[in-house]
């Protein structure tokens, strides 16, 4: 008797154990009011101020807009990247998410997730377009239509340490190539290392060789090489990295800069031991976070990329790249006016006043109150020629390819042909011709 | 059935049984199984399939995958000098695991193991940095192995010692030699650990018996300890080589496999070009491969170590 109550038992526990594994029935409960529209919105502005300031800007829009729920998700940068992969691949896009723009919204699009506003830009003469810069506003574009608009749009540009530049006798900021080669000369013989790169992200030192890419082939150069009647192995490229090289043969970056991370980086920047980095907007800050006494270098100074002389690219074109939102297939008319809301005049005055970002729409710049970062808006605003970051605007198989081989230049490991042939042969394979 | 007294009386015919006693066995064992067997095929199975599955397909992980391209990925990777390097660097990483990692291991479990004094103390210190997670430990390494003498507290001491600093991460043909160190200091007390159990099992008599009979301290550790040992040495040769093959968390967060490939490991491999990249199906092909790399390692190591272990017959 007992061996068949223990049987019995068994069977039961197994039986509890698989109808518990089993997941319950879901309970959904009935919506409060039935014609309450839902918004989700995921951001990844994870602190304060920006954590407070948008949260604040949606609460204000559901009290103007009763009938709107507005469901926010805060997610770090790295987490948000892997959600938003997984989310995807099950088709439940947000209706309201942070972009870079470049291939990354290039493949959403393609795998029809996102939505296409190109309209609601365009309504009552193109009211809502004529708030951006259209550079800004191009990033989130792909074929003359909009997925997504931005909220924030910088330039990278070097920052130096005026006291070192003045330690090593250099009166004035370098407005070509080869003066800017002459200073980093100037400055090694002052006993300054002249530049901090961090390799070990390899997209610091990328900015570089994009940089000189621009410069030299221009807008031209880098079209061609995109809809492939040109190459990334032409002529303007293979110049890039011999300039590249160039600077690099005079050793001027600090010890270890091949392992250095981008924090380390700033760091070195930020406590004057070296005089220059090559950084996007956030630099000032993040160069402050990461120094000795959290202040950073005192006297900070900002210059454009030189111009490279006989180069096709003007000396204000900009390589730069910011922050938007993509807005999600299943995203309600609400949804977009809520963006509208969020990127009105009044908003991106909060964005500049907070130095959350660098505003996008006219008039808002008002309310940058850092010098650092008005400086980059103006840098940003007289560009003519916008080129998004390389590694984020190319397949990201191509800005992988970039970036592993011009590290292969800061090492002395391939010659600058044989980077631009690596670049060309991955852009070959993963770039389709329209 | 001991509670059913056995009735002589035959003629009463008893119902046939519902199932006969085989099934019904084998209904039991089924169902003793069914949890395991359902979270093992889940978990493992049928992932297993899967990436089998995706790795012929060029895929980007947003939506179906669609774009069937055979073995190619296979044959891409193969012929990838990158994926080459990983695969000369995860050998580096075992041989050097097993020629100067397992044995510094079993020496301090000889030293601490037996009659040093204040061994409960230095067991404890020893195997701490196996309680500290992967991540701390890579970049409390990465902070030691600065190339800033003013910030790397190893470079501080070279410097102090009059000794020229050494770019540990920066270096190409360091970096390797840097990485094998955090991994020694990470997880030698593991291994020591497996050894110390193995000593504990061996009972004193046959060491004294040894000793009696004119054994010097070096023939009783090679000709008595370490044969008694095998078994938790083969146990720890086998995590050695899976956790190097597999070795992805330490190298991702010092180096990123870098500078130029360096310190590249299949793992780190498989997560830049399979993830970091969006090449779902590339990722997936990798993986593949690394799995059999761990299955043909697994079989020819169960071929080579059949012999039974002298203590406990395993």
């Amino acid at each position: 008797m007992r061996n068949k109550l223990f049987k019995l038992v068994s069977i039961l526990m197994i039986a509890m154990f698989v109808l518990a594994a089993a997941p319950a029935p879901a309970v959904y409960a009935a919506p409060a009011k039935a014609d309450k529209v839902k918004i989700t919105w995921w951001h990844i502005s994870t602190k304060d101020p920006a954590l407070s300031d948008w949260k604040k800007m949606a609460d204000d829009y559901m009290k103007a807009h009763p009938n709107v729920e507005i469901e926010i998700t805060v997610l770090e940068n790295e987490a948000f990247k892997t959600k938003l992969t997984t989310v995807m691949q099950s088709g439940e896009v947000p209706d309201i998410f942070q972009s870079w723009g470049g291939a990354g919204l290039s493949e959403q699009i393609d795998a029809g997730l996102l939505k296409d506003i190109t309209a609601d830009l365009d309504a009552n003469n193109g009211e809502w377009r004529k708030t951006f810069a259209p550079a800004a506003l191009a990033v989130f574009a792909k074929d003359g239509k909009n997925y997504g608009v931005p909220w924030d749009m910088g330039a990278v540009t070097w920052w130096y340490n005026k006291d070192l530049f003045a330690k090593a006798k250099i009166d004035k900021e370098p407005a070509t190539w080869s003066e800017f080669l002459a200073d980093v000369k100037k400055l090694k013989d002052a006993g300054i290392t002249p530049i901090s790169v961090g390799e070990g992200h390899t997209w610091t030192g990328m900015h570089i060789w994009s940089y000189l890419a621009t410069r030299i082939g221009g807008e031209k150069a880098f079209k061609a090489a995109l809809d492939r009647s040109g190459s990334f192995a032409d002529p303007a490229f293979v110049k890039a990295g011999e300039e590249l090289k160039k600077l690099i043969d005079m050793k001027p970056f600090q010890e270890g800069f091949l392992s250095a991370t981008h924090d380390e980086m700033q760091a070195t920047f930020g406590n004057g031991e070296a005089a220059m980095e090559l950084g996007g907007q956030w630099s000032p800050s993040v160069q402050a976070a990461n120094s000795k006494d959290k202040k950073g270098v005192k006297n900070l100074g900002m210059f454009g990329f030189p111009a490279v002389e006989g180069g096709a690219g003007d000396g204000s074109d900009v390589v730069g790249g910011g922050n938007g939102f993509a807005i999600g297939k299943n995203a309600s008319p609400e949804a977009i006016d809520f963006v509208k809301y969020l990127t009105n005049k009044d908003n991106q005055t909060i964005i500049a006043a907070s130095g959350t970002g660098i505003p996008v729409v006219a008039g808002a710049e008002a309310g940058l109150k850092d010098p650092n970062m008005k400086m980059v808006q103006k840098t940003f605003a007289s560009a003519k020629y916008f080129q998004l970051y390389y590694d984020q605007f190319l397949p990201s198989l191509v800005g992988g390819a970039i970036n592993d081989n011009v590290q292969k230049l800061f090492a002395g490991t391939a010659s600058p042909e044989e980077v631009a042939k690596a670049i060309e042969a991955s852009a070959a394979e993963n770039i389709t011709k329209k | 059935m001991q509670s059913f007294p056995t009735s002589p009386n035959v003629s009463k015919n008893p119902r046939p049984p519902l199932l006969s006693r085989k099934t019904k066995d084998g209904l039991g064992i089924a169902l003793f199984l069914a949890p395991a067997l359902i979270l093992f095929v889940l978990f493992l199975i049928y992932p297993i399939i899967r990436s089998v599955y995706y790795s012929t397909f060029n895929w980007n992980g947003l939506g179906p995958a669609t774009k069937y391209i055979g073995i190619n990925n296979y044959i891409k990777i193969l012929s990838d000098k990158v994926f080459m390097q990983a695969v000369q660097n995860v050998l580096v990483i075992i041989v050097c695991s097993l020629a100067i990692q397992l044995p510094l291991a079993m020496l301090l479990a000889v030293l601490v193991g037996r009659d040093l004094p204040g061994r409960g103390i230095f067991r404890t210190i020893f195997f701490l940095p196996y309680v500290l997670s992967e991540v701390n430990a890579a970049i409390m390494w990465m902070l030691l192995f600065n190339a800033n003498p003013q910030r790397g507290l190893i470079n501080g001491v070279l410097v102090a010692l009059g000794l020229p600093a050494v770019a540990w991460l920066a270096d190409m043909r360091v970096v390797l030699f840097a990485i094998f160190i955090t991994l020694t200091w990470k997880y030698f007390g593991f291994h020591m650990l497996l050894y110390l159990t193995g000593l504990q099992n061996i009972p004193t008599e046959i060491e004294e018996a040894a000793r009696m009979d004119g054994a010097n301290a070096f023939q009783n550790f090679f000709y008595i300890t370490l044969p008694l040992l095998s078994s938790p040495i083969r146990t720890s040769v086998y995590m050695s080589v899976l956790g190097s093959i597999q070795q992805f968390i330490v190298v991702w967060i010092m180096t990123g496999g870098g500078p130029v490939n360096a310190s590249e490991t299949m793992a780190t491999y498989m997560y830049r070009f399979g993830f970091v990249r969006f090449q779902l199906g590339y990722g997936s092909a990798v993986t593949i491969i690394m799995f059999i790399l761990c299955v043909i390692f697994s079989l020819i190591y169960q071929q080579l170590t059949k012999k039974p272990d002298y203590l406990t017959g395993l």
